[in-house]
């Protein structure tokens, strides 16, 4: 499992995907190999897909630091955590200074368990964006 | 230290710039070693489980044999007895002691080996722990390291193609609109479609003469004259 398959079998489904999502996805040359995943109609808020040697890492970027309305900073953390839980397959995080939320799969997942995995991840971000906005500037 | 807190430290002292690693790479490679060398102890400790456990079965046969034998020599010692055959019953007697030496020995390696194995076993378990341990401690820091690589590739991909993330509230906004002219246009086409089929019913209605007859010359001529009269 690696990048490069994830990224054949994506961009190979068309409008056979399960999950009723049109996926583009290419991959980001590094350090580490990034798999820029763009949903069509949500290009806005990609998803990016990494492989470590035990896990897939799937992120979405949410906001920066510099987004977050201070006075507003704890409320909008406990907001987070007691999402957390409810929230499918999906958990927050912070990368530096920006919030994103995330999911973690074994290696030996299927590929249809990757597309179901992104699917959620989209859905729960922008579910969340919708939700949360009010703790923004 | 526990791992978690040698990656927080990192963090608080802003080791998240690109480049500069969690733990550096070296004590990652020391730190693998160490799992290597562990999962070598482990085997090694296995196989002389495996051997202990080997000569323990063996030593519990032999056990079993001189059990048997003294037995054995203790009747033939009676039977000689009842024969009144005293040379003969010493000669079994002193055989059975020596037997009983033989048990007593070997016996006592049975305790030995079984000792043994008890603290391989425990050795084992130990080590297995803290080898899942170590093996865990190392993929928090490997992913913490990936997950900084993959965002400041991400973060050059973005800055080098001169396109940025947006924040969050644009970007919603433009995905929400873009549903919104999908949904709106996904109307309208259902609107216009149930529009033709209305039509073709019409003039399937009309071409049958049933519903509203479209006005012909003869039937204003009808009427006006009709007026006029």
């Amino acid at each position: 499992m690696n990048i490069h398959t994830i990224a054949n079998h994506l961009n190979g489904l068309c409008d056979q995907s399960q999950t009723g999502f049109q996926f583009d996805c290419y991959p980001i040359d590094g350090d580490v190999e990034v798999l820029q995943v763009n949903i069509i109609g949500r290009e806005e808020i990609p998803v990016f897909v990494s492989v470590t040697d035990n896990q897939i890492l799937c992120i979405s970027y949410l906001w920066g630091e510099d987004e977050v309305n201070p006075e507003r900073r704890a409320e909008m953390f406990e907001t987070m955590l007691e999402l957390n839980i409810p929230m499918p397959l999906s958990s927050f995080a912070k990368i530096d200074n920006k919030y994103v939320v995330y999911g973690a799969l074994s290696v030996q997942s299927s590929m249809e368990e990757v597309e179901q995995e992104l699917a959620v991840l989209s859905d729960n971000c922008l579910e969340v964006i919708d939700e949360l906005v009010d703790y923004l500037k | 230290m526990g791992i978690l807190n040698k990656i927080l430290t990192a963090f608080r002292g802003g080791a998240t710039e690109v480049g500069q690693g969690i733990v550096d790479a070296n004590s990652t490679r020391i730190f693998e070693q160490e799992i290597r060398d562990a999962e070598k102890h482990l085997t090694k400790a296995k196989r002389e489980l495996t051997d202990v456990m080997a000569k323990e079965m063996q030593a519990n046969r032999e056990v079993d044999r001189l059990k048997r034998s003294v037995a054995e020599h203790e009747g033939y010692a009676t039977q000689a007895l009842e024969k009144d055959n005293e040379a003969l019953a010493i000669e079994v007697a002193e055989k059975i002691a020596q037997l009983d030496q033989e048990l007593a020995e070997q016996q006592a390696a049975n305790q030995s080996y079984s000792a043994h194995a008890e603290r391989l076993k425990t050795l084992v378990k130990k080590t297995e722990r803290q080898l899942s341990d170590y093996q865990r401690q190392l993929s928090m820091v490997k992913t913490t390291e990936s997950v900084q690589k993959a965002t400041a590739t991400i973060t050059d991909s973005f800055a080098s193609s001169n396109s940025k993330l947006l924040n969050a509230k644009d970007s919603l906004e433009r995905i929400k609109a873009r549903q919104q002219q999908f949904d709106d246009r996904l109307q309208a086409s259902e609107a216009l479609a149930e529009e033709d089929s209305d039509k073709s019913l019409h003039a399937k209605l009309a071409e049958a003469g049933i519903g509203e007859q479209k006005s012909s010359a003869n039937a204003v001529l009808d009427r006006l004259k009709a007026k006029k009269g």
